[in-house]
């Protein structure tokens, strides 16, 4: 196995307890570093020791002793530390303390800018440096520095907590973790990353293994697996993909997800994994259960209001009661602003007037999608589908 | 930690809440003992503004008067151990309602 690999993974966990111990992002983040660099020189020569988190843990704590030393304004805090060290060596045996919880509902923290929520899970938990954090959301390296530095200031300064929400708390933070996970899927998938992707399917495990009552908390998963399942023949439609290609596994294991989700109550996640577990269940496009989409969509709306959902209502009204009605619903939410530049609003609208022949409109409307859709793969999808609407008019 | 938190109202929307409501909002901060100071401010109309040009001269204005939707009504000083428990209190304050809004801000701290 990659050790780097085996680092990131400890990495997350470490640096959590360690911010949770010192209530100091920086320290803790300056001797995480440390301790894996002790452990690259050590490991390879003396051998790999028996509980490499504790060593870690251990090694961490003595380099922040060391680094307050030196430091003469950290001088107080010096003794209190030094205490905790003597206080809290690991005992032999005992289970290391994991504080990721804590670490999740930080980054995700209201008082946090929400596009930046998602950067902060994948530098602090996923263990990804800044270059590949700027690599995932597509920014400069020194504009995601800055976002990043400036997300450390405010934590720090206005000192915002370590600390998992009260109960009575959760339904109003946990949203904004899922978000941020959420995010970091959405921006893998966008970019055709499967790598990206299938981090932030990690990441929602660890959140599932630390909130394991919560019903979202799984249906996030559960999402994430069944979408993720049909990546490898995604570049058609859902209509004409192979689905002989789509992953069995993770679509067992997301639908299984899904149904506890759902069982005893809903919420967002828990519906739209069901909608998709509808879909990757069924032996083709037209043998799926429509209406029971249709339905699930009107759950949907009820819950999570959005132009967005209700264009996907549209569309599976489309299949369900034929494009006329489908087409009906989009024209109605033609004056929604968020849609306007929205290009799959558009690419809807294309495909059903071409299923109602009319081509004339239908590939004016693939050229306004066009103009908008962001990225070359997508762009070439809808020149081949506008190419096609053309030839026949 | 001090913050403070500073009670914006809307200029165009009345507010439900008592001068009741206000005291025992202040009551509530100083039994918990977070209380550090506030003062509500007289209306905005009674504003005046003074600045010192680099030459020296003072130019004193009437006002700001609000081209902004929000007017700034008053300031509590807390002292609580973070932001969440911050913004608790500022959920909690009868200015936070009525299309009014609270912003908190850390007092900064120099030196140790």
């Amino acid at each position: 196995m990659d050790v780097g690999q085996v680092f990131r993974e400890e990495r997350g966990r470490l640096l959590a307890t360690l911010v949770k111990r010192f209530g100091d992002l920086d320290l803790a983040e300056e001797v995480t570093s440390d301790a894996i660099e002790a452990a690259l020189r050590h490991w390879p020569v003396d051998g790999v020791p028996d509980r490499p988190g504790a060593w870690l843990l251990t090694t961490a704590r003595r380099k922040a002793v060391d680094r307050l030393r030196r430091d003469q304004v950290h001088a107080a805090r010096l003794a209190l530390l030094q205490v905790e060290v003597d206080r809290s060596d690991p005992p032999a045996g005992g289970a290391l303390p994991d504080e990721r919880l804590e670490l999740f509902f930080t980054c995700a923290h209201p008082a946090l800018p929400a596009e930046d929520r998602g950067a902060l899970v994948l530098r602090f938990l996923a263990g990804f440096t800044t270059p590949e954090v700027a690599r995932a959301y597509l920014v400069p390296v020194t504009t995601m520095q800055q976002r990043i530095v400036r997300a450390k200031k405010k934590i720090s300064q206005a000192r915002i907590p370590f600390r998992v929400p009260d109960p009575h708390e959760l339904p109003e933070r946990l949203p904004g973790v899922l978000q941020a996970v959420y995010s970091i899927f959405t921006e893998g998938y966008a970019a055709r990353r499967a790598d990206l992707a299938g981090e932030a399917i990690r990441l929602a495990r660890i959140l599932r293994s630390l909130l394991p009552g919560e019903r979202e908390v799984t249906g996030l998963l559960a999402l994430l697996l069944l979408v993720h399942a049909r990546r490898d023949a995604r570049a058609d439609l859902l209509e004409d993909q192979d689905r002989t290609r789509w992953d069995r596994d993770m679509i067992d294991e997301g639908s299984a997800l899904a149904e506890q989700a759902l069982t005893g109550g809903h919420g967002p996640y828990g519906v739209q994994a069901a909608i998709n577990a509808l879909h990757d269940e069924a032996p083709d496009f037209a043998r799926t259960d429509w209406p029971q989409i249709v339905a699930l969509y009107d759950v949907l709306l009820r819950l999570a209001p959005s132009p967005v959902v209700a264009l996907n209502r549209a569309a599976a009204i489309a299949v369900r009661d034929g494009a006329e009605a489908g087409l009906a619903l989009l024209d109605e939410l033609a004056g929604e602003p968020k849609l306007r530049d929205y290009h799959p609003y558009r690419a809807a609208r294309a495909d059903l007037l071409h299923r109602l022949g009319r081509d004339a409109e239908a590939a004016q409307a693939y050229r306004e999608a066009i103009a908008l859709a962001g990225t070359g793969t997508e762009q070439d999808f809808l020149r081949r589908r506008l190419a096609a609407v053309e030839e026949k008019t | 930690m001090k913050y403070m938190l500073l009670i914006h109202a809307a200029a165009d929307q009345e507010p439900t809440c008592t001068v009741e409501d206000w005291m025992a909002h202040e009551r509530e901060m100083r039994d918990a003992g977070v209380l550090v100071s506030g003062h509500s401010l007289a209306d905005l109309v009674t504003a005046t503004t003074v600045q010192v040009g680099p030459d020296g001269k003072r130019t004193v204005t009437d006002g700001p008067f609000a081209e902004t939707r929000e007017v700034l009504g008053g300031y509590t000083v807390i002292d609580v151990p973070d932001l969440d428990a911050a913004l608790e209190w500022a959920a909690k304050c009868p200015g936070s309602r009525d299309g009014g809004a609270v912003v908190v801000r850390p007092i900064a701290e120099f030196g140790l």
